[in-house]
């Protein structure tokens, strides 16, 4: 369910690194717990972003959630398809339904984040 | 750190587990928000038939020969032209007119009215009542005699069949009979909470588990589904039904909420009338309107609404509309404003967006 080669936040996000790369998320606990979602909300390419500001917004039939950058850098890429089919944020959060492309400015900051198993047993003891 | 307080569990709590229902506090009850997916509840409701588990809601019971005029004094609508198995939607007011609650008053006969209330206003509607009884009626809280499940849409009748004898076609909108259910005594409304045709039961809690599993098999050939308070909530705003402690409250009155209709001035003495009638001949000072989003974006509860830039007002409700493919709401307005067609500008998260005021209820279902 959860990938071994991504990386995750306690606030339900994910990233995944390929070279100074990452592609960002949200976890499939996460969508789960929204709901049916109908909006998503992401910033615009060249955005600088810090690991834990605002990155976006989620929006469900009943509420609202941001998104967290789990790294610091710089929004190059954006996945479009969500603008008009956000419901594949929940047929497929940790594929099709990506939600930005952060350029690193600082990798160490990956060590903060959890791996796959630590992640499972934050969501698995917040239950 | 103090402890959480327990939540209240209705009789259904295992059921709902079983069913994989994502549970959540609702007011103090531990309640299923949904079980498949709101989306999918919602159509479903609108389309076929869906069960939901409202065995938190309270019931109040008042007997005697003096229930009728208790009855008749604590709410704005007129229970005394009630026949008996009719039922009527009311308001239960402070002296000043802000809403105790919104109720379901059932005549069961002359000398016993059953009253549906909400969850988290039932002790409180309880000694409102209690506090006016100065006519020597019997008042008994009897919430935990009942467990209550809504079924709602096109089939609920037809699914509802099969399991009683009673003549459900007989039942007309807003009337009930009492009979058996699944072999457990069972009062049978003909009321609902979504816009769709369709039934409240009242039934014993020790029968509550094994009633939902036979509507469910009864159901099971019109796609039936479990459904939970997310789909409720959406079926009900597009309904325009209100809802305690989003478009009423304390803090506002019948008048404002767009239900004068419940409010009968000219009945005689109840609890509020004072007060709504100065309200009435000074002009109510704002009112509940529904609205529809122009821009992207959906205007939630407590969200500012502008006025050519001007803060006016706040929204009650706000959801996307399943049925209509839209986002509607519901916002008060100051009351010389607070007419269909106008733009309005909704803040969203800091941003205004473009609404215009629409006529109401949104969905109004075929007949």
């Amino acid at each position: 369910m959860y990938p071994d080669n991504f990386r995750y936040t306690k606030e339900h996000e994910w990233v995944r690194v390929e070279g100074d790369v990452g592609t960002i998320g949200i976890t499939d606990h996460a969508q789960q717990e929204l709901g049916d979602i109908v909006y998503v909300d992401l910033p615009k390419q060249g955005a600088r972003v810090t690991q834990g500001s605002t990155l976006g917004s989620v929006e469900s039939v009943k509420a609202v959630s941001d998104i967290y950058a789990p790294v610091s850098g710089e929004v190059v890429g954006i996945n479009a398809v969500l603008a008009d089919a956000p419901e594949k944020l929940n047929a497929d959060p940790h594929g099709e339904a990506w939600l930005v492309r952060i350029k690193l400015s600082a990798p160490p900051e990956l060590e903060k984040l959890l791996s796959a198993a630590d992640y499972q047993a934050y969501i698995g003891a917040e239950k | 750190m103090a402890a959480a307080p327990a939540l209240r569990a209705t009789p259904l709590n295992s059921t709902h587990r079983a069913l994989g229902a994502k549970l959540v506090d609702f007011g103090g009850w531990e309640m299923p928000v949904q079980y498949s997916g709101i989306l999918e509840e919602h159509q479903t409701v609108r389309t076929a038939v869906g069960l939901f588990d409202v065995s938190h809601m309270g019931e109040i019971e008042i007997r005697g020969p003096m229930a009728g005029a208790l009855t008749d004094f604590v709410t704005t609508n007129h229970a005394a032209r009630l026949s008996a198995g009719q039922v009527q939607y009311s308001g239960l007011l402070f002296e000043h007119g802000g809403f105790v609650d919104d109720i379901l008053v059932h005549k069961v006969a002359d000398d016993h009215y059953f009253l549906c209330v909400n969850a988290s206003n039932q002790e409180k509607d309880f000694e409102q009542i209690r506090a006016h009884n100065r006519f020597g009626a019997q008042v008994d809280f009897t919430s935990d005699r009942y467990a209550q499940l809504a079924l709602q849409g096109p089939k609920a009748r037809l699914t509802l069949q099969k399991l009683t004898s009673v003549d459900l076609a007989a039942i007309r909108y807003y009337w009930f009979a009492d009979g058996v259910v699944a072999g457990a005594p069972a009062r049978i409304a003909h009321t609902g909470y979504t816009g769709e045709e369709g039934f409240e039961i009242y039934i014993p809690p020790p029968d509550a588990p094994r009633i939902w599993n036979q509507v469910l098999q009864a159901g099971a050939e019109f796609g039936i589904r479990p459904c939970g308070l997310g789909a409720r909530n959406t079926l009900r705003l597009e309904a325009k039904m209100a809802l305690y402690g989003h478009e009423i409250d304390a803090s506002i009155s019948p008048l404002e909420a767009d239900l004068d209709w419940i409010v009968k001035l000219d009945k005689g003495e109840f609890v509020g009338r004072e007060a709504l009638q100065r309200q009435k001949q000074a002009g109510v000072r704002r009112r509940l309107v529904g609205f529809e989003m122009k821009g992207r974006g959906i205007g939630r509860d407590g969200y500012e609404v502008r006025i050519e830039g001007v803060p006016a007002g706040w929204v009650t409700s706000g959801s996307p509309s399943p049925t209509l493919n839209k986002n509607i709401g519901l916002c008060y307005l100051p009351a010389a404003l607070a007419q269909p067609g106008r733009a309005i500008q909704i803040v969203v998260r800091g941003q205004p967006v473009d609404a215009v005021t629409v006529e109401t209820p949104f969905y109004k279902r075929a007949r």
